[in-house]
């Protein structure tokens, strides 16, 4: 194995490559042929260099990983260059032809070395190829989480509106886990700031079911064990026959149709009074 | 046994909670309070949380007991301070301590005691009927 790759590690390359640049026709813009033949030529040789001392498929040894960190950035790279799982896993897989070719070649006639000899190219081949389209679904979950993560942080800011007067804009669907944050956010910025009054607007809450509801209760009665009075803002008509149709109890929390009036009401309660 | 001051001041009595209570201190607390009120004739009292960093279900049952048996007193109870944390525990165990008067912190607290006695400012009591 390791001597057809040396013998014939520059054929293979060569049409490892012109394979790759082919079948990636469509992507092109994405990946420079330059950027495309420094990866080609660097797992070459990395390959090469592995496959001296290397025995079977098992590619979790110490000796190959020089080449699974290799991957590793090339899916990270593929990730954030937009291409998908298997173009990603293609990278690997389209070794396989040239490769082969060049046991072939290698083998001659004698057709049991040859199938053995593939076999144990083919596994190899297999498992770096995983290891790849692995690599490359962990980058993505990566992605993903931190775009999660992002969007905890900016759905949820306090804004002050007046002196003592606190606002937070909910805006997406309200589940556990938002709520927690928007709760735990606003708790400490009426601790921080000292505010009397926090006005919850759902304007951009697209729908208000039991859970939410629950949600703003819970929101709302945290606010008041801390001594801070609290409004909900922003309840558009269709959210309110929704919470009367499902018979939520809002339980003496005070509601008003928009910021203003909430504002408005707040100004009154903490007697200060604006000239207009 | 180790036990938390109530300090009296007028016509109010002052209780700050600076240690994590565990349930017999919580009682004693409970009974040395009511002795207190009578004794003093209070008319309010002040329960200050802010350094207190840990509720279970029973020391929250607990500071509502405190506030009903003060009001059985005729003394007016405002817990003040909070920690977020805290509130969110007990929002989550589901004691919600309806009728517990609150306030942010002290000050906020002895002007809610002050318009609470004097009977005005109802409106600005509406905090409590929650």
């Amino acid at each position: 194995m390791s001597n057809v790759l040396k013998k014939s590690g520059k054929e293979i390359h060569a049409a490892w490559a012109r394979d790759l640049a082919s079948n990636q026709a469509g992507t092109k813009g994405r990946i420079s042929t330059n950027e495309l033949d420094q990866q080609t030529s660097e797992f070459m040789q990395l390959l090469t260099a592995v496959s001296e001392h290397a025995k079977g498929a098992d590619i979790s040894g110490p000796d190959f990983k020089a080449i699974r960190d290799f991957l590793d950035g090339v899916s990270r790279s593929r990730v954030q260059q937009g291409f998908s799982s298997d173009e990603t896993a293609m990278f690997i897989f389209s070794l396989k032809k040239p490769y082969f070719a060049a046991l072939r070649s290698d083998a001659g006639k004698d057709a049991d070395a040859l199938a053995d000899q593939i076999w144990k190219a083919t596994e190899l081949m297999d498992a770096l190829g995983i290891h790849t389209v692995k690599a490359y679904q962990k980058s993505r979950e990566e992605v993903i989480n931190r775009q999660q993560r992002e969007m905890l942080e900016l759905s949820t800011p306090v804004v002050k509106l007046w002196d003592g007067i606190l606002a937070i804009p909910m805006i997406g669907t309200l589940d556990s886990a938002r709520t927690q944050v928007v709760m735990e956010t606003l708790l400490q910025k009426v601790v921080e700031t000292g505010a009397q009054i926090a006005i919850l607007d759902i304007t951009g809450v697209p729908t208000v079911d039991t859970l939410v509801a629950q949600h703003l209760l819970k929101t709302v009665t945290a606010l008041r064990l801390m001594g801070a009075e609290c409004i909900i803002s922003g309840v558009r008509p269709q959210i309110a026959q929704t919470i009367v149709h499902l018979g939520v109890d809002l339980q003496g929390v005070v509601t008003k149709a928009n910021l203003a009036d909430a504002l408005a009401l707040a100004l009154k309660r903490t007697g200060t009074s604006l000239k207009s | 046994m180790e036990h938390i001051p109530i300090l009296r001041m007028g016509e109010f009595l002052l209780v700050s909670i600076q240690v994590d209570m565990h349930d017999q201190m919580a009682l004693k607390l409970q009974d040395d309070l009511s002795n207190a009120i009578q004794k003093n004739a209070s008319r309010g009292v002040l329960i200050d949380i802010s350094t207190l960093e840990m509720v279970d279900s029973f020391i929250g049952r607990m500071v509502a007991d405190i506030s009903g048996m003060g009001r059985i007193l005729g003394a007016e109870t405002v817990l003040v301070g909070m920690q977020p944390a805290v509130a969110i525990t007990l929002v989550e165990l589901g004691l919600a301590l309806p009728g517990v008067a609150t306030a942010l912190n002290v000050e906020r607290g002895m002007a809610l005691l002050r318009r609470k006695i004097d009977g005005v400012g109802s409106d600005a009591d509406s905090i409590t009927t929650g």
